[in-house]
């Protein structure tokens, strides 16, 4: 089991790469997420067999890190940890899927060990997207995009409120069944009787907090929407970003260049 | 029970990302115009405090494993339907981008899943109708006990729905949802339980916030709600029955034909749909048709091969599949060289 410190530590990592002031992290977000939503609905779109062609699609992720000059090493990392229930239903394909689909000489590999192999991969490319764009861009700011973008308001609103009191209250989390751990011996109190009431109180504290925090912004004159200093603007980069990347991804999609250069190179030794 | 974007179709994830986009414009609408704007900051920090609690574990009686709190039911039944929902539908954005749960395209099944299905089903006809105003502890603990459970009968079920119409997965129907609906019965039990104690406790301490959520919002007699309702339906339907022929297998039919009529050269099974269509310019801008790297590598779908295609598959011998894996490698090595080239002119700038 991590932590909370821990998975809070990672999280605020995560976080502070956004920071960054590469030519990637100085485009308009609104670029990004578009870009990363062809990504992922090309990549997506591949047949349930398809292994070969997906890979090329690695070039995206990889020219991201290596512009926006994102740590490669912990980037891979997180996309290691892939989604466990992808993981599993996965798993389950060879056992039902024996059919032989591609003969290596002696070694017949069966169409269910492909699709597995092709559920990892669009796992590692879509959760790589994922965070990459987050990587790349900050929470804050995919959040404006979104709204640009035609999201409600009230959601942005919502979504920069919890963005800015997570890190509050999950310290106060952490602390509260830090104590809760320490008073307990051994798995004695940590049942589910000491861990109502703890949730209790930490939602009552919560729920006070709010009604500080409403207080101190009707004081400051909120109503209802979160200014910005930043302004975007969509100009001739962002433009070739976006039809660069989705050039590519559907040409990609459109012609296995896996198979092309694995015949150009084969053809070449004949 | 996250659902991931490498088990959608894009028939689906976009149908499901449709409904929750409708779902979530509703709710805001419904927030802005309906609510005092004290709800604003306390959705948010309630967001948070969901977030928080999730990673506070504790130990399940008699089996030694530790669960959390789920959370969707709760904050229904702290907040009302619109602002749980908007609530849930924030964490699970943020669960999204930061922990990689799932993706960014399955975002639309998962706030589907886990939000729409405790805050506009069994919050309203479960939860509402056996609490009803000012409960006794017992009716309290039935009612959320009972809403808690089919709300996790109900999201699982879903997600094997969705699989199941996305057609990647080769698990079938009833493997699946036995694998799944025992295990989240007794997800759903835990989840009852620890609801129970956290609203009893606010109950106790704080009984006029529990009672404030249930008075002011007097849910049903919402026309629109009915109308978005039968709208959401239709369009699962609409979307399960597209892509399930878009991505099951449609050949399943014609295999079965060609059985009939005895015919051996079959021609390569017809396809509809999103795949189909992508499948076709393929072929058409393909550099060389005849040549084996025009067609697509493996078949484009699933389910049982003629008897012919599955000879021509075998039959294109191994120089193609040696092809296939050289050629991956390369390319693989040639994306990373280029991030790698990249980053290094990057240090060194």
């Amino acid at each position: 089991m991590l932590s909370i410190d821990g998975v809070l530590l990672d999280f605020k990592r995560l976080d502070s790469l956004a920071t960054g002031n590469t030519a990637i992290h100085r485009l308009d977000p609104r670029a990004k997420v578009l870009v990363t939503l062809v990504f992922i609905v090309t990549v997506v779109s591949f047949g349930k067999y398809e292994l070969t062609a997906m890979v090329p699609f690695f070039i995206f992720p990889a020219v991201i890190i290596g512009l926006g000059n994102l740590p490669a090493g912990y980037i891979a990392k997180k996309i290691a940890l892939l989604c466990p229930f992808a993981l599993v239903v996965a798993i389950f394909n060879p056992v039902f899927d024996r059919e032989v689909l591609v003969q290596l000489g002696p070694l017949g590999i069966t169409g269910g060990w492909i699709s597995c192999a092709s559920i990892v991969v669009r796992a590692a490319l879509t959760v790589g997207a994922a965070i990459i764009l987050l990587a790349v861009t900050g929470f804050p700011a995919i959040c404006r995009a979104w709204e640009r973008l035609g999201m409600p308001p009230a959601f942005a609103v919502q979504l920069l409120f919890l963005y800015r009191y997570i890190f509050v209250l999950t310290e106060e989390g952490g602390r509260a069944s830090r104590a809760r751990a320490l008073r307990s011996c051994g798995n004695k109190g940590l049942g589910m009787r000491t861990y109502g009431s703890l949730l209790g109180h930490l939602l009552l504290r919560t729920w006070l907090r709010a009604e500080r925090i409403h207080m101190a912004m009707l004081a400051r004159g909120f109503t209802g929407e979160f200014h910005t200093r930043q302004e975007f603007r969509f100009g001739g980069r962002e433009l070739l970003f976006l039809f660069g990347w989705s050039m590519l991804f559907i040409i990609l999609r459109l012609q296995n260049f896996s198979r092309l250069l694995g015949a150009l190179v084969s053809g070449i030794f004949q | 029970m996250h659902m991931a974007d490498a088990l959608l179709s894009p028939a689906v994830g976009g149908t499901m990302w449709a409904a929750s986009a409708g779902t979530i414009a509703y709710c805001s609408a419904k927030v802005r115009t309906e609510l005092d704007d004290r709800k604003v900051p306390l959705m948010g920090v309630l967001g948070a405090f969901l977030f928080a609690a999730q990673m506070i574990n504790f130990t399940i009686p008699a089996t030694g494993s530790s669960g959390h709190l789920g959370g969707g039911l709760l904050l229904a039944i702290l907040l009302g339907p619109y602002a749980a929902f908007l609530t849930i539908a924030s964490v699970l954005v943020v669960q999204a981008l930061f922990f990689a749960d799932g993706g960014l395209l399955a975002l639309g099944c998962n706030i589907f899943n886990m939000g729409f299905f405790p805050a506009f089903i069994t919050y309203p006809f479960i939860y509402k109708k056996i609490a009803c105003n000012n409960p006794s502890q017992i009716r309290l603990t039935f009612a959320t006990l009972l809403a808690a459970i089919v709300g996790l009968q109900l999201g699982p079920f879903s997600v094997v729905l969705e699989t199941l119409f996305s057609g990647i997965s080769a698990l079938p129907f009833p493997t699946f949802a036995l694998l799944m609906q025992p295990i989240h019965l007794a997800i759903g039990i835990v989840e009852g339980f620890v609801t129970v104690a956290v609203v009893s406790f606010v109950y106790k301490a704080r009984p006029e916030i529990v009672e404030c959520a249930m008075e002011v919002r007097p849910i049903g007699n919402h026309p629109l709600r009915n109308v978005l309702l039968a709208f959401l339906a239709v369009a699962i339907i609409t979307g399960g029955i597209v892509s399930g022929f878009a991505s099951k297998n449609p050949d399943g039919l014609e295999w079965a034909i060609a059985k009939v009529t005895g015919k051996e050269e079959l021609k390569g099974p017809e396809q509809q749909g999103l795949h189909a269509a992508l499948a076709a310019l393929q072929g058409k801008t393909a550099f060389l048709p005849d040549y084996s790297f025009g067609k697509p590598a493996e078949p484009m779908n699933a389910g049982p091969k003629p008897e012919g295609e599955k000879k021509k598959v075998a039959g294109e011998g191994i120089s193609t599949s040696v092809a296939g894996i050289v050629g991956t490698i390369i390319t693989l090595a040639l994306a990373f060289l280029c991030g790698f080239l990249l980053k290094k002119r990057n240090q060194a700038a």
